[in-house]
């Protein structure tokens, strides 16, 4: 009898299971609880994934009001590809939190930060599922203040300022959206996505919505930390306690590049968004200088976490250079690539953990020698980082080649060249962290364990999807490629959504 | 005549602004917030949207302002001095206005009944709504059914928000050998307060409980129970305070509130509907929507009153440590 409500379990099972958590009161038990409970979420995503790919959109009426009156919960592909990258990361972070937090977290706080984690995650899937725009709104408010709760946990004193600066920061752009959504709403009378874009495509300039747009565009833009509207990330991730960054670096700014294709392809139109307004050039730009700003920013630091955090700004930029091509191929290299660096800068930070576990420090000298040391551990961080580099046979190669393969395509040399010349500046900032790790001689008289086997486990398990992905595309690029289609050309996407509305639920 | 007391109304806000912006006393700031959220209300009711303002007055301009003071009571109340050079902030202040002025000139004309918001989905929620759902008050028809889902959204973040403030403050440890604290001194006010906080807690019911027949509902009445216990707290000390509600029931009510409204939605879930179709909880659909919707509201109001009464209580508590030491 689940199988009808699927579309709306990987949202409602995290947020009942949230109070539960606290409930229980047990650290243990809560750890068990919620890992049991993402792990649930990501099974069912999976399915949702299969499913949609059979046989087109889910749709779900919630409450039994027929959309655009009631709330619908909307999966297509796009939607099941990004909820499992959430999901599935989200269990693996959940097993790995165990240990890393257990010296990261005070622990009279482990309750609250298992709550917190099942807050973000019930956030996330459901902007991730809902079809309805101030829905979307409602599970961001979820989702950042669990994250800004997450943030400020840390027993590191700084993460403080780190997650004050990232609440107004998400405030304001949360604003952004709301008010984006509310003269949306002025002018068409509706919140439902599909129904706004019916009726969006009727008024081709009104100034109300071009104003709408902008401050939607801006407001996601904060939140998926497009350079220059990056600055709260770098010290958010290095402060934030590990288990966090991992998540987070992996989840939330990729949920926030979903918001902004939601927003552009489904709502306003391509069309609108790049032709009428002229977005594409601005988005590219930005993308653009994102990459070389951030990369370059990475090469300078001494703190691995702020490497790793520059890193990421720099590749939210090849995600908005994919988007800003204007292509089904280029829309397809921008979701291919959400999923690919989840995977790496998971597999990246889960290992900056276990060496901040173990030495008590995530300063790159404290890498030194940590070749031998910690040889799992840093052999996992390598192939990860060469996942980030591009190189071939990892899952950081397909995202490149594709968004090569797109810029071609639309004659953009020049572009092309700026990303391949992008992974130059990756090969630096990696390779100082692995040139400590393995060509500098321990501090002396320290040794240090390997990595307990609880925090092994998640990381290998991405560091082998980083490897799997990057030989097997067929799954990964087969789903990108199916919801990049689906976004760019609404007109070929199932017309009949696969309703699962029960009988007698309307009237 | 409408016309002319929103004017009034408005230009008292963006005066209220101005003055909150140039005030360097945080303690007159908080007392202006009050009075803007005040006068916010009072625009909505003159907009007839009765619900919004009853909202507004007793969050805004009640609970708000008591938090607020609860931060000040930590933090001082003078405005320390800003060193950074405003000209970016002021540049990205004016490029928002000025959009946002763009972006209302060609808005559909303010109160016509033609508008695409009086005309698109709101026809079906007035004249279908007496039938499918039964209540008088269709802002809680939509709020708590047509948008239910979204209610309970609304009521995560609310949760979301008590377990952000406990991660950092901690709630104050309840001890059976209090030492009595408050205003002691203050006859009048004892004496008062002991009137008034049973008198609103009556209130805070009768809102709870006849949110479907007028305007309320469970974030009001859940705001108003918590002003009537922060009211006690701080006339009778903090520790009476939680000894009456000790904080560790706070943290479970605040989670039961939750419980019950996703609870419902699973209920009508095994009762073979949709989720939070509270048309199958009884056999006559809209007696469903009456059992569902106060089950909801019930729920809103516990985790309401709980998250704020526990955030009011770690402010406080921090605020004691910090007279002790």
């Amino acid at each position: 009898m689940f199988e009808q409500h699927s579309p709306v379990l990987p949202i409602i099972l995290p947020l009942i299971a949230a109070p539960i958590c606290i409930l229980l009161g047990r650290s243990q038990l809560a750890w068990l609880f919620a890992t049991f409970i993402s792990a649930l979420g990501f099974g069912i995503s999976i399915g949702l994934m299969l499913t949609t790919l059979d046989q087109g959109v889910l749709s779900y009426s919630l409450g039994g009001w027929e959309p655009p009156w009631g709330i619908e919960v909307r999966v297509d592909a796009a939607s099941a590809l990004v909820l499992c990258v959430v999901t599935g990361i989200s269990s693996l972070v959940l097993v790995y939190a165990k240990e890393s937090i257990a010296k990261e977290i005070d622990s009279s706080q482990h309750t609250l930060y298992y709550t917190a984690h099942l807050l973000c995650l019930a956030g996330l899937s459901g902007i991730l599922s809902t079809g309805d725009a101030f829905n979307l709104f409602v599970f961001l408010e979820i989702s950042s203040l669990a994250t800004y709760t997450l943030v400020s946990l840390a027993s590191d004193k700084r993460c403080l300022t780190a997650a004050f600066r990232y609440l107004i920061m998400g405030t304001i752009g949360a604003t952004f959206i709301l008010i984006g959504v509310g003269m949306m709403y002025m002018k068409t009378g509706t919140l439902n996505m599909l129904d706004l874009a019916a009726r969006i495509s009727e008024y081709d300039s009104s100034r109300t919505l071009n104003t709408g747009l902008a401050f939607i565009l801006v407001g996601v833009s904060i939140k998926l930390a497009l350079f220059p509207l990056h600055m709260w990330l770098p010290p958010a991730y290095t402060h934030a306690p590990s288990a966090v960054s991992a998540f987070l670096a992996s989840t939330a700014t990729k949920v926030a590049v979903y918001v902004m294709v939601r927003f552009i392809f489904t709502i306003y139109g391509a069309e609108y968004v790049f032709h009428t307004m002229g977005m594409d050039t601005i988005l590219l730009v930005l993308a653009i200088v994102a990459i070389f700003k951030c990369s370059f920013m990475a090469t300078v630091q001494s703190n691995v976490k702020t490497v790793l955090a520059y890193s990421s700004v720099a590749q939210i930029g090849y995600m908005i250079l994919g988007i800003s091509l204007v292509s089904t191929l280029g829309l397809t290299a921008g979701l291919l690539h959400i999923f690919n660096h989840a995977l790496m800068k998971g597999a990246l930070f889960m290992a900056v953990g276990a060496v901040l576990l173990r030495t008590g420090s995530v300063d790159i000298k404290a890498f030194q020698g940590l070749g031998k040391q910690m040889p799992l551990t840093m052999a996992a961080f390598t192939i990860a980082g060469l996942s980030i580099i591009g190189v071939p046979l990892t899952a950081g190669f397909v995202s490149k080649w594709y968004l090569v393969t797109a810029a071609l395509e639309q004659q953009e040399w020049t572009v092309a060249f700026l990303v391949l010349a992008g992974s130059l500046l990756a090969i630096i900032y990696v390779g100082r962290i692995l040139e400590a790790a393995y060509f500098k001689n321990p501090a002396e008289g320290t040794t240090y364990k390997e990595a307990p086997l609880l925090m092994l486990i998640p990381l290998w398990i991405l560091v082998f999807a980083n490897i799997y992905f990057g030989i097997d595309t067929s799954m990964s690029v087969g789903a990108a490629d199916t919801a990049a289609q689906w976004l760019t050309q609404p007109s070929s996407s199932p017309a009949t959504a696969l309703s699962v509305n029960m009988g007698g639920a309307t009237q | 005549m409408t016309e002319l007391i929103d004017l009034v109304l408005l230009g008292m806000l963006a005066i209220t602004a101005l003055r909150i912006i140039f005030l360097k006393d945080l303690f007159a700031v908080v007392m202006l917030f009050g009075i803007y959220s005040f006068l916010s209300a009072l625009i909505f009711v003159n907009l007839d949207a009765v619900d919004v303002a009853f909202t507004e007055a007793s969050v805004g301009a009640g609970i708000s302002t008591v938090l607020m003071l609860g931060t000040l009571a930590l933090t001082g109340r003078k405005e320390k001095t800003n060193n950074h050079t405003t000209f970016l902030p002021l540049l990205v202040v004016v490029i928002t206005g000025a959009a946002l002025i763009y972006g209302t000139l060609d808005m559909p004309p303010f109160g016509d009944p033609d508008n695409p918001a009086q005309q698109h989905v709101a026809p079906r929620y007035i004249q279908d709504s007496p039938q499918e759902i039964g209540l008088p008050n269709m802002v809680t028809s939509v709020l708590a059914s047509y948008r239910g889902f979204d209610t309970l959204g609304e009521t995560a973040v609310v949760f979301a928000a008590a377990i952000g403030v406990l991660s950092l403050l901690g709630l104050p440890k309840h001890e059976k050998a209090a030492i009595e604290s408050g205003l002691k001194s203050h006859l009048v006010l004892r004496v008062v307060a002991k009137l008034i906080v049973p008198l609103t807690l009556l209130f805070a019911l009768y809102v709870q409980f006849h949110g479907d027949y007028g305007p309320g509902g469970g974030f009001q009445a859940g705001v108003i129970a918590a002003a009537a216990i922060i009211l006690y707290a701080l006339v009778f000390g903090l520790p009476m305070a939680t000894h009456v509600i000790q904080p560790t029931l706070l943290k479970a009510l605040a989670a039961i509130g939750v419980l019950i409204y996703a609870g419902t939605g699973f209920a009508s879930f095994f009762l073979g509907g949709n989720f939070l179709d509270y048309n199958v909880l009884a056999s006559d659909p809209v007696a469903g929507q009456h059992i569902g919707i106060i089950l909801i509201e019930l729920g809103v109001g516990v985790t309401v009153f709980a998250a704020m009464l526990s955030i009011f209580y770690a402010f406080a508590g921090q605020a004691e440590r910090a007279n002790i030491q």
